[in-house]
């Protein structure tokens, strides 16, 4: 009761500040441009210390180029280039939340340069290309159509169903992988000294 | 592990003790003639931890002699305004793996399931998932936005979302990541770390219905796409019918505010779908007609099939289970005898009516015990007690949903997927747990 008041209008300029988000079909994207070479230049500067210099990323940080031809690979690289299906979420992202630590301070230009280097970078366009607003949709990735809706409520949600064994349901059981073995987990060395402690 | 552990282990005052002449029998310490027999013991060699203190002939110092806080004062009430913990049990806490992340801003920690019972998560204890580290947001200023395609464009302060009717519920909520480092074989040892991206809690909230109503969806607004405040501005797009039927827009977790770290002072709460999507630090949702695509539901969240090929909206968690204890953090330290097995289940598809637990690897199978509310989406709480003969275990728990799914193995996941997939892994876990009573995360035929 009453509190179909509660809120306020939205002003234009709030909505404005805020709904930056950018959609497959350009929705959202602002005016603007940005070639491979001003890309470059900002990236090196922004993006490299982490990406490295051609997207290959250093430690652990996302590589965002190479990896073609690798998702059925053992150990795939998924990157813009070889995973991602849609660019508009290069711009998008980027843009909200790049460069990691200074997020949202790239224009909208500045967006676009880095975009189109990053296209350079996964050999999708040549170093004199521009990419802009109007030009933006015309570039399609190469693993847009690798994605598929979750069908497990149809592949497996009938074979993991019905009636269970529960005894007899098998001759015999050898333990075929140790966690010990790859001696990964970090040492809780207190935590354990502690229990041996309590148990005497 | 040390001698004097080990030597107490198995054997214990049984039956035939009172033949033996260097231990005290019943008898005899009952009529304080275990003088010289309990010294000769050397400190009780020999015995099971509980046996030890029989063997001492003045009792159990834990008795016989007088304990600070039995004698002393203790802190008064206005020493801890917001309590902690004991600091004996200062080894429960959150684990970081740090060879996990490039950086601990954007990562992940793991809650201590083997260290815990019941089935509600300690505030403090609640794994944590940021990925851009904790934004430290003053309530005051925060706004919730929602436009689009709605009737009105609309801004809520947390005052104003304070006086919408609320709702209390339970819900787990699970990292689509959790398990997902053993996807290609049995990598970490410990459930905190197989299985401990994953907290229970009871929210406070506003349901995400009555915000959208108030708003007025369009028709054609078919997603919703929820924002955080934090400088990720993290953003999924949620089907509208799921943002109709049973979402929060939380303040509260186990009755008091939200912690920082999981969204203070607003959380969306997306019961049974996985973590990523429970937007933390909420200040924005916008109608629209179609999904963004955006890099957490493209980049991330997606699980990548053995042919290639993708699934992207895989938004459910399905049923899932770990024994909690034994683990390898919490393995049988009081030797054969009667042992409390226990762990935890939960679905994202409903509740968890029945949870079988093997201590062979499979060839036999019982249902567990199920103890505590059944809530839909919630965790559930099994135990099976047993009387351990002192023989290796390989320890299984495989959970039944409401829905009748059942648990699958980590192979019968893997022939359908592959190994590449990364999130959602909700395979059975083993446990060997060896005739020391220690437990190992091991994988089985």
């Amino acid at each position: 009761p009453g509190f179909d008041q509660l809120g306020r209008p939205a002003t234009a300029a709030e909505i404005a500040a805020w709904n930056i988000d950018i959609r497959p079909d350009g929705t959202g994207l602002p005016d603007g441009q940005g070639s491979v070479s001003e890309g470059e230049a900002i990236y090196t500067e922004a993006c490299a210390s982490c990406h490295g210099d051609f997207g290959e990323a250093r430690g652990r940080w996302p590589v965002l180029a190479g990896g073609a031809d690798t998702l059925t690979a053992d150990r795939p690289v998924k990157t813009i280039g070889s995973y991602w299906p849609y660019l508009s979420t290069v711009y998008d992202y980027v843009h909200r939340a790049m460069p990691f630590g200074d997020a949202q301070s790239l224009s909208d230009d500045q967006v676009y340069a880095i975009t189109a280097y990053l296209l350079f970078l996964n050999w999708e366009v040549e170093d004199d290309f521009v990419l802009s607003r109007a030009n933006f949709t015309e570039t399609r990735l190469p693993n847009e159509d690798g994605f598929m809706p979750d069908d497990r409520a149809e592949v497996e949600l009938p074979l993991f169903s019905g009636e269970v064994c529960m005894s007899a349901c098998k001759d015999s059981v050898t333990i075929t992988g140790r966690a010990a073995v790859v001696d990964v987990t970090p040492d809780d060395s207190a935590a354990r000294s502690a229990r041996h402690k309590d148990s005497g | 592990m040390g001698q004097d552990h080990e030597g107490g282990r198995g054997r214990g005052p049984g039956p035939d003790a009172e033949r033996k002449p260097d231990h005290p029998t019943r008898r005899q310490i009952l009529s304080g003639a275990a003088g010289l027999a309990g010294a000769a013991a050397g400190a009780g060699a020999g015995l099971a931890p509980a046996g030890r203190a029989w063997a001492q002939a003045a009792g159990d110092p834990a008795i016989t002699t007088l304990p600070p806080w039995t004698q002393t004062l203790g802190p008064g009430v206005d020493a801890a305004p917001y309590g902690v913990p004991s600091p004996y049990e200062a080894s429960v806490r959150r684990r970081n793996v740090d060879w996990l992340t490039a950086d601990p801003v954007s990562s992940v920690n793991f809650t201590p399931l083997h260290a815990l019972d019941g089935i509600i998560t300690p505030n403090g204890l609640c794994f944590e998932r940021h990925h851009s580290g904790v934004a430290e947001v003053d309530p005051a200023q925060h706004r919730l936005m929602i436009h689009g395609m709605t009737d009105n464009e609309l801004v809520f302060t947390m005052e104003d979302l304070l006086r919408f009717p609320r709702e209390n519920r339970v819900y787990f909520l699970e990292c689509a990541a959790n398990s997902g480092m053993e996807w290609r074989g049995a990598q970490l040892n410990g459930c905190q770390y197989t299985h401990g991206m994953i907290h229970n809690v009871m929210y406070t909230g506003v349901p995400l219905r009555l915000l959208l109503e108030r708003a007025g969806v369009k028709p054609g607004g078919k997603w919703l796409l929820a924002e955080g405040a934090d400088a990720a501005a993290m953003t999924r797009s949620i089907p509208m019918e799921k943002a109709l039927d049973d979402c929060l827009v939380a303040f509260k977790m186990n009755g008091e505010a939200l912690r920082p770290e999981q969204g203070y002072p607003l959380r969306l709460v997306v019961p049974g779908w996985e973590g990523n999507m429970w937007v933390k630090w909420l200040r924005r949702l916008e109608v629209g007609d179609q999904p963004w695509h955006h890099r957490e539901e493209t980049s991330k969240y997606t699980d990548l099939l053995g042919d290639g090929r993708a699934r992207r909206f895989t938004w459910e968690m399905d049923a899932k289970s770990v024994i909690t204890s034994p683990s390898p953090q919490a393995p049988i330290t009081h030797g054969p005898g009667p042992t409390v097995l226990t762990g935890v289940a939960w679905s994202g598809r409903g509740t968890i009516p029945r949870v079988d637990v093997t201590l062979d690897g499979g060839i036999t199978w019982v249902e567990a015990r199920m103890s505590g509310p059944s809530w839909d989406k919630s965790m559930h709480r099994f135990y099976h007690e047993f009387e351990w003969d002192g023989r290796p275990l390989l320890l299984q728990s495989r959970a039944h949903d409401s829905t009748g799914y059942v648990q699958p193995t980590k192979d019968a996941l893997r022939q359908i997927r592959g190994e590449n997939s990364i999130y959602h892994n909700n395979g059975i876990q083993t446990w060997a747990v060896d005739a020391e009573g220690e437990a190992e995360n091991v994988e089985i035929s």
